[in-house]
Order: C-alpha cells, then sequence, then structure tokens
C-alpha cells in the first residue's frame, strides 16, 4: 500500500478547467482551453476544442482530428509510457468505444487511474477494458445504481435482428438510434445483413469511414437527397438521436423507431421519447460491472465523477472504500435523445 | 399469467392507440372468461386490496437483492415506480409460469389474511420464478394500479369489438359495484340483468375545453349557459327508497356526504341527477379548499358536518320516474329537473326561512344570452362566483357518453398568474426520473426584522417543454446549493410565471396561501430575481 505524505497535494486535483496534474502541468480530458491535455476517448464531453497539445491512444487520433479539425496530437500505443516531469503516463483500453483509454498516472509509486468513461463486455469493436491495479481509481458511475443488469449483447443483438426481420415482413422501415461514434458502429457491427442492407445518417456515415480502416464494419449505405423511400423499405437506418422527430426521419415513412442505451432499463425512458421500441445496450458498466472494476483495480480510494455520484460513493464507503464525489463537466451516456452526447454537438 | 403479462408489455410499449386496442380485442378474443374478468377489474381499478403494505415489500426486496434498505429506496426514487424498481433488483431468471391470472389473484386475496412470514414467503417464491416482465407484472397487481395509458374507455372499446356489444351499454354495465372474485363474465358482460342496475350510474358526459373563439359556436340562442362549480362532479340516484351517490371517478361516496340522505324523502324513487357537490360553510359556496377537508374522510365528524355542510348543484337529469331519458333534448331534461326541483321543496319546507333546515339541494342557474359579448362579460364574473368560468351546452343535445366533442363545450376563466423565483428541484417521477422536473417556488416576503425573504409558495412540475426541462435540469446540476435525499436546494437565479387555477387561505402552508393547479406558465429568462412577485401581491388575488 502506498502511503501518501499528509503535507503533499494529490497528484490529481479537481480543478475548474478540469482533472489536473500539477507537477507534470497537465490536465485530463479538461472542458476549458488548456496546453496539455491527455484525452481518454472521442466524446465530445471529453475532448474539446481549443487545447494546444492533445495526448491520446492512436486509434483516438483519427476520430478526435475528424471532429476538431487541425490539432496538434500524439497518438499513443497502450502501454506505452511518457513521463514528463518524473511523473510516469500511460493509457490503457477502457472497451468504451474505440481508442477510449483510462488514464495510468504514476508519481513515487502513487498510482491514479482514470477510467473516462469504459464498460467490461467486449463489444466485438474496440479493445476490451482491461483491469489497471491502481491506489486511486477515479471512476464514472453512469449506471451506479442496483437497478441497471445487462443481458449479453448477443441475446440483444438476437432481439434486434428478430426486430428488424419482423418489421421487414410487415413491409416497414426499422430506424435505429445510436450515438454516431461508438453505439453506430456497435450497432452497424453486428446486424445481420441477411435480412437487408444497412443504411446511414450522414453522421453516422461520416464517423464509421473514418473507423473503416481500424476495423471490419459491414457496407453501408449513406442517405442522401437521392435516396428512394422505396428502396428504404424492409432495410435498417442507423441514426443519431438527434435525428428523431426530425423532417429528415419523415422520409422514411412507413418506418419504426428504436432506441439502443442503458436508459431503455426504464420503461418511462422510451415511452417519454415516443420511441417504438427500446433495447437496453450501453456502452458503460451496470452495477456489478463497476463493483467488479474496482475490486479488480485493488484501489481503496475511490472517486466518482458522473452519473448517480452520491449514492454510489455512498455505497461504496458503506463497503469500507475510502470514496468521494467530484464535480466534473462529463455527461455519461445521455439519458436524453436529443441532447447531444459528444459526438453529435456541432464541431466549431 | 403469461397472456396477461405479455398483454401488458404490448400496451406499455406502443403510444399508439389503434395498437393497443387491438392487443386488447386480441386478448379478449382468446383469454379464459375468468382472466377477462379479472383483467377487466384492474384496468378499470378494481383490483383486490393490497395483501402486502410496501414497507415489507421494500424491505423484503432489498434484502433478497442484497442491497441496503437505503439504496433502494434511492433506486426506487430514480425509477419511479415501485414494482418496476423490485423487479429491476432482485435476482433475475429468465423462467416462467403457467398459472393463470386468475389464479394468481386469488392467491392474492387469501394471502392478505396470512402472517408475515407467510407473505413474505409467498414473495420469495415468485420473485425468483418469474421472467423479469411477469415479476414487474406480478409485483404490479400486489402494488396498484397499471398506469400504462390504457383508460376504461379504451379498454371497453376493445371489449364491444370482441364481443360485439355496445360499446355505450359495456360501459353502463361496468359501472358501480360488482365483485371479480364473485362474477362471472356472462353475468357481468353477457347476459341483460334489470336487478343489478340498482345502484348503477350512468357514464358521465364530460366536456372539452372551447377551442378557437366563442363566436364560432354560431348561433347564441341555440346555447345554454351555466356557471362551471369547482366541486366533485357527482350522479345522486334514488332507487327502491334507496340514495347512492357516486363520483365521477366511479367511486360510491354516499357515506361521506350524509347530507343528501334527507333527499330519499322528497325525490321520487326512480331519479337520477347529475350535480356537484359543493361546499356551503357560513351558508354560500365556499373554495374547494373547504370541500378538501371533506374528500379523505371516510366518517365526517359531527364538527366538521356543521362548518363545512355539503349541497349538491343540479346540472341535469338522467333518470326520471325509473327511465333513462338522456336521448330527451337538455331543455327538456332541464325543464323536468326543474320541476322537480321546485316540487322537493313544497313538499318540505314552503317558506325556506331557516337555511340549516333547507334541504342540501340548490339547481346550477341556466343563462341566456342574446350575444357573445353578453355571455363573454358573465364569464368575467366567474371568480366572484365562486365557479372556474362556464359551461356551454347546446339546448338540443343529449346527454352522452364520456368526452365528447360538439354538444358541451367548458370555458374557464384565465388561470390567475404570479411571477416566482425557483428554490428547490427534485428528480421527476417515472418517465422523468432523470431530469430535476419538479421545482419549489418562492415569491418575495419582508421578515418581521425588515429583511427581504423568499418564502415558498408552490410547487409545480408541468408547463414548460422537454427542452425547456432538460436545460433548467442541466442548470440545478451545476447550481446546486444543499442535497436532502432527493432533494436539492439552488441559486435563487430563475424567475418563473406560475399559473393556478384558485386561491384561499391555509394554515397548513408556510406562505399562508394554498393554490390550486400551479404549474409553469412561462420561463421569464427576461426576469432577475427582484423582479419576482412578493407574497403579498399573491394574498392581494385572494377574494
Amino acid at each position: 500500500m502506498y502511503l501518501s505524505n499528509a503535507m503533499e497535494k494529490p497528484l490529481l486535483e479537481f480543478t475548474e478547467k478540469g482533472i489536473y496534474c500539477a507537477k507534470a502541468k497537465v490536465y485530463i480530458d479538461p472542458w476549458k482551453p488548456v496546453d496539455n491535455a491527455i484525452i481518454s476517448h472521442g466524446h465530445a464531453d471529453h475532448s474539446r476544442w481549443g487545447h494546444k497539445h492533445y495526448i491520446t491512444h492512436h486509434s483516438n487520433v483519427p476520430i478526435i482530428k475528424h471532429r476538431l479539425g487541425d490539432i496538434t496530437v500524439a497518438g499513443k500505443e497502450w502501454g506505452e509510457s511518457f513521463t514528463v516531469n518524473n511523473v510516469k503516463f500511460s493509457l490503457h483500453p477502457a472497451g468504451h468505444i474505440i481508442g477510449s483509454s483510462q488514464i495510468r498516472v504514476e508519481h513515487k509509486g502513487n498510482v491514479w487511474v482514470f477510467t473516462g468513461d469504459y464498460k467490461t463486455e467486449n463489444d466485438g469493436v474496440c479493445v476490451s477494458y482491461e483491469p489497471v491495479e491502481c491506489h486511486t481509481f477515479i471512476t464514472e458511475c453512469t449506471f451506479g445504481l442496483p437497478a441497471f443488469k445487462w443481458t449479453p449483447q448477443r441475446e440483444v443483438f438476437e432481439n434486434i435482428n428478430q426486430w428488424w426481420y419482423e418489421n421487414k415482413s410487415e413491409g416497414k422501415t426499422s430506424v435505429l438510434f445510436g450515438y454516431s461514434l461508438g453505439k453506430a458502429q456497435r450497432l452497424l457491427k453486428h446486424l445481420d445483413t441477411d435480412i437487408g442492407r444497412i443504411y446511414t445518417h450522414g453522421a453516422v456515415e461520416n464517423m464509421t469511414e473514418v473507423l473503416r480502416p481500424l476495423v471490419d464494419f459491414p457496407k453501408t449505405v449513406r442517405i442522401t437527397k437521392e435516396t428512394k423511400k422505396q428502396e428504404l423499405i424492409g432495410n435498417i437506418v442507423i441514426a443519431p438521436p438527434s435525428a428523431h422527430g426530425s423532417t429528415w426521419i419523415r422520409k422514411m415513412v412507413p418506418y419504426v423507431t428504436a432506441a439502443a442505451s442503458g436508459w431503455m432499463t426504464f420503461r418511462g425512458a422510451r415511452r417519454r421519447r415516443a420511441i417504438d421500441k427500446g433495447f437496453v445496450l450501453s456502452d458503460h458498466c451496470d452495477w456489478q460491472g463497476l463493483l467488479d472494476c474496482i475490486r479488480s483495480t485493488g484501489a481503496e480510494k475511490i472517486i466518482c465523477t458522473h452519473g448517480y455520484t452520491e449514492i454510489f460513493s455512498r455505497y461504496l464507503r458503506e463497503q469500507g472504500y475510502d470514496a468521494r464525489t467530484e464535480e466534473t463537466q462529463y455527461e455519461g451516456e445521455s439519458s436524453e435523445l436529443n441532447t447531444p452526447d459528444g459526438e453529435d454537438i456541432k464541431i466549431r | 399469467m403469461r397472456k396477461f403479462a405479455q398483454l401488458i408489455k404490448t400496451l406499455d410499449s406502443t403510444n399508439k392507440t389503434n395498437i393497443k386496442v387491438a392487443a386488447l380485442t386480441e386478448y379478449f378474443n382468446m383469454a379464459d372468461d375468468h382472466d377477462k374478468v379479472w383483467t377487466i377489474a384492474i384496468l378499470s381499478h378494481r383490483r383486490p386490496p393490497r395483501p402486502v403494505n410496501t414497507t415489507l415489500l421494500r424491505q423484503w426486496a432489498s434484502e433478497l437483492a442484497n442491497i441496503p434498505l437505503w439504496l433502494f429506496e434511492e433506486s426506487y426514487h430514480i425509477v419511479g415506480d415501485l414494482a418496476e424498481t423490485i423487479a429491476l433488483v432482485v435476482p433475475s431468471t429468465s423462467s416462467s409460469t403457467d398459472k393463470s391470472l386468475t389464479q394468481f389473484l386469488e392467491e392474492m386475496i387469501i394471502l392478505k389474511k396470512k402472517s408475515d412470514q407467510d407473505k413474505k414467503s409467498y414473495l420469495y417464491q415468485n420473485w425468483k420464478a418469474l421472467d423479469y416482465y411477469e415479476r414487474f407484472v406480478f409485483t404490479k397487481l400486489i402494488t396498484g394500479g397499471f398506469r400504462i395509458g390504457v383508460s376504461q374507455k379504451l379498454m371497453t372499446r376493445a371489449l364491444a369489438k370482441s364481443t360485439q356489444i355496445d360499446e355505450d351499454i359495456l360501459a353502463y354495465k361496468l359501472m358501480g359495484n360488482w365483485d371479480p372474485s364473485t362474477i362471472s363474465f356472462q353475468k357481468l358482460i353477457l347476459e341483460e340483468n334489470e336487478s343489478d342496475f340498482l345502484s348503477k350510474p350512468y357514464p358521465f358526459y364530460l366536456a372539452y375545453a372551447l377551442e378557437g373563439e366563442v363566436e364560432n359556436l354560431g348561433d347564441v340562442s341555440k346555447w345554454s349557459v351555466e356557471h362551471k362549480w369547482d366541486g366533485i362532479r357527482c350522479q345522486v340516484i334514488l332507487r327502491n327508497n334507496e340514495i347512492f351517490v357516486w363520483s365521477r371517478g366511479e367511486e360510491l361516496v354516499t357515506d361521506k356526504y350524509p347530507e343528501f340522505e334527507s333527499l330519499i324523502d322528497v325525490i321520487p324513487n326512480g331519479t337520477v341527477i347529475d350535480g356537484e357537490i359543493l361546499p356551503f360553510p357560513k351558508g354560500e359556496i365556499g373554495t374547494f379548499n373547504d370541500l378538501q377537508k371533506r374528500i379523505g374522510r371516510k366518517t365526517v365528524s359531527r364538527t366538521l358536518l356543521k362548518k363545512i355542510p355539503v349541497v349538491l348543484k343540479a346540472y341535469d337529469l338522467l333518470e326520471w320516474k325509473g327511465k333513462d331519458i338522456r336521448e330527451k333534448p337538455f331543455m327538456e331534461r332541464r325543464r323536468l329537473l326543474e320541476q322537480l326541483y321546485h316540487k322537493s321543496f313544497n313538499t318540505t319546507n314552503p317558506d325556506m326561512a331557516n337555511i340549516s333546515d333547507r334541504l342540501p339541494l340548490y339547481i346550477s342557474e341556466t343563462m341566456h344570452f342574446d350575444t357573445w359579448e353578453a355571455l363573454t362579460e358573465e364569464r368575467e364574473l366567474s371568480r366572484e362566483k365562486h365557479s372556474e368560468g362556464l359551461m356551454l351546452k347546446r339546448k338540443d343535445s343529449p346527454y352522452l357518453v364520456g368526452r365528447k366533442k360538439g354538444d358541451w363545450w367548458k370555458w374557464k376563466v384565465d388561470p390567475l398568474t404570479i411571477d416566482a423565483v425557483l428554490t428547490y428541484a427534485m428528480r421527476g417521477h417515472g418517465r422523468r426520473s432523470n431530469l430535476f422536473t419538479d421545482y419549489t417556488f418562492a415569491l418575495w416576503n419582508e421578515s418581521e426584522d425588515g429583511e427581504k425573504e423568499l418564502v415558498t409558495f408552490a410547487k409545480a412540475y408541468s408547463g414548460l417543454t422537454d427542452a425547456e426541462f432538460r436545460k433548467v435540469d442541466n442548470w440545478i446540476k451545476k447550481n446546486t446549493l444543499e442535497r436532502f435525499g432527493p432533494v436539492r436546494s439552488v441559486t435563487p437565479h430563475h424567475v418563473f410565471e406560475i399559473a393556478f387555477e384558485g386561491i384561499a387561505p391555509s394554515k397548513r402552508h408556510k406562505s399562508g396561501v394554498a393554490t390550486r393547479f400551479p404549474r409553469i406558465l412561462r420561463w421569464r429568462q427576461d426576469k432577475s430575481i427582484h423582479e419576482a412577485n412578493t407574497l403579498d401581491d399573491l394574498k392581494a388575488l385572494i377574494i
């Protein structure tokens, strides 16, 4: 166990610009412009515009370049360490989306890990989460409530494909909502193309094009002004949630909508959005997943950043952890369909 | 049970009425007769009494889920539905049951009398044996009604499709007192049985709010106008020397309003009056706030009876001399009602001098206007008269079933409004469980030592668009001052225009004022908190 000097500043601090390592003068996923930023993954609440230097996993480089334009960015390998002023940093797979990393920070034997967003299940698209031993674990807890329990994705995709198949036999177009970075690729990777063709909204297609060199995805067809309504029938359309209720989607009539999100656990969540069907599928940990990950890091100090932080940290304290909450500006899996969760925020 | 759970799932997972009706019709076509009776009972709020109280349910569910009770409570608060929370947190299985809906309900009726230990093992056994959705439905049967967007009307429509019996006749058959555990589907729905109809009210005819300009209703002379009284809409039934009082919620409330027993002697058998129960303190119509003191009480003390007596304000006559006269034109029914009204006084107390001896029966005066302008002026007087506005009824209209457009319209007065400051927020329930959508509002008041302070006066949770709720929610999360369980206090910063229907002095409220139906009218982003109204401004609205 690492004994910290009471007089010493903590290795990472929560400042108004973001999580800060004063010793290395480096920020982690900052929300205000800084000089040096290490970025966990490409969603907009974690990778913001306006930093001078970005460091991130190399598979995230094309993503943030696509989103943020001409930035100065250095790509790193998993586990490749780099030292700034005696502080050692390295990136480790978080399993959230392609290129998503946990960020490990070590100084004089004191190890902190920042998870960004993460999930335990191998989604077949990105590199799986790997537990990293540490003393202090900064974790998200978007779904940090015992009500959240994911079913294996194989079952979820069986249901999604079944739903598509049924819509097709009724002569309808299936419209499936998922964020254009991450969820959309996970969905299209596992769709059964024997049923029909996969069409994409422009935002989804653009992002998928960026990722094709990294992952093998099935063929997709971009929806353009020329796309005929008739050719969509029986096929599936992957669109960002913000497309729901837009004029763009009215072109698809007759269509059936579905959303794939952890929030679909709640009966009310689907109904409120006036979506026909909800599939529980998340790129975050469920309750048990969070607890298992925390245990596997061996950490004694836990800092909860976003999600049901108060509730989750209280539970952890009762389980004997030294757990607390810090306010950040991360949003987790947005519970609101029309709220852009990062990737759908417009690019400046 | 599997079929019933599947039905509930289908109903719950669509917003489309025709899909709901189709699912219900299909269920009524294939389900076992007794399961049908129970389904009708459940969807018309006639479930058996709750066999296990919710405190025990919460405790046992958290034990089975192996989580502390506080964590269960927090989860419940976020999920917003007890049965759903329980179904989510207890360990999941994928097994299913062959037991019928009727069997489950019969078990639940017996369960009520059993020991806590037996109840607990019954629940554990079923929670462990049912898949997620069946578990949810099973628990829902224990805890309460299904709020799945299926009105009794919709259910009746499906039943009509399945049985080929007229929808209005079915609505009538389903009213009143019947016990799902003893009645058969044959007897409840299929048989014609006059003797059962003794206590049965007629389905209420309800008006829609007026759309557009009142002039668009055409010829003003074709309309009869009344004030819209703010009490409890009811039917008073006199048959076979018995009186039955039904509220619009189809609740038999005869015992709550013993005042009406005196009507037995003066109103002939075979009479059904549609009217409004109104509070009548100090010999005049009171506010809804007065009536609220009576509503919750099953037995009424003599002091309360004296302090807040109630009267019936009669609107309409539905049955006369044992005959259903709903098809007759409104003016004809009114003529009979007025006859009845005058006659009943002649037989008892001709001089009507002594108010306390007076029958608790009044008539809602009808008015006739020559111009829409004159009618509009009358509406302006509503608040003074303690009415909510006007009711417009076509003179030749029959008494229809349910909410129908065309013949009757309600034209309420515009609500009162005040600008107030957002001070506390709570997460919404059910479909809004991830957003802070339940707000508390405050007004300025000068305390005794001359300090200006914000005093809470109302809670409201409707009136903003989803986009506005998201914005406010986001702001709340970043501007929380303190957390008290699910409630957060926030920096006083935002001003909202709050609308409400009525206002009355109240000792129970910190502000000293109770408002009726408060809701958010607009987000006043143009106003700073110092421009919000004061408590004195609010009190000035009390008539």
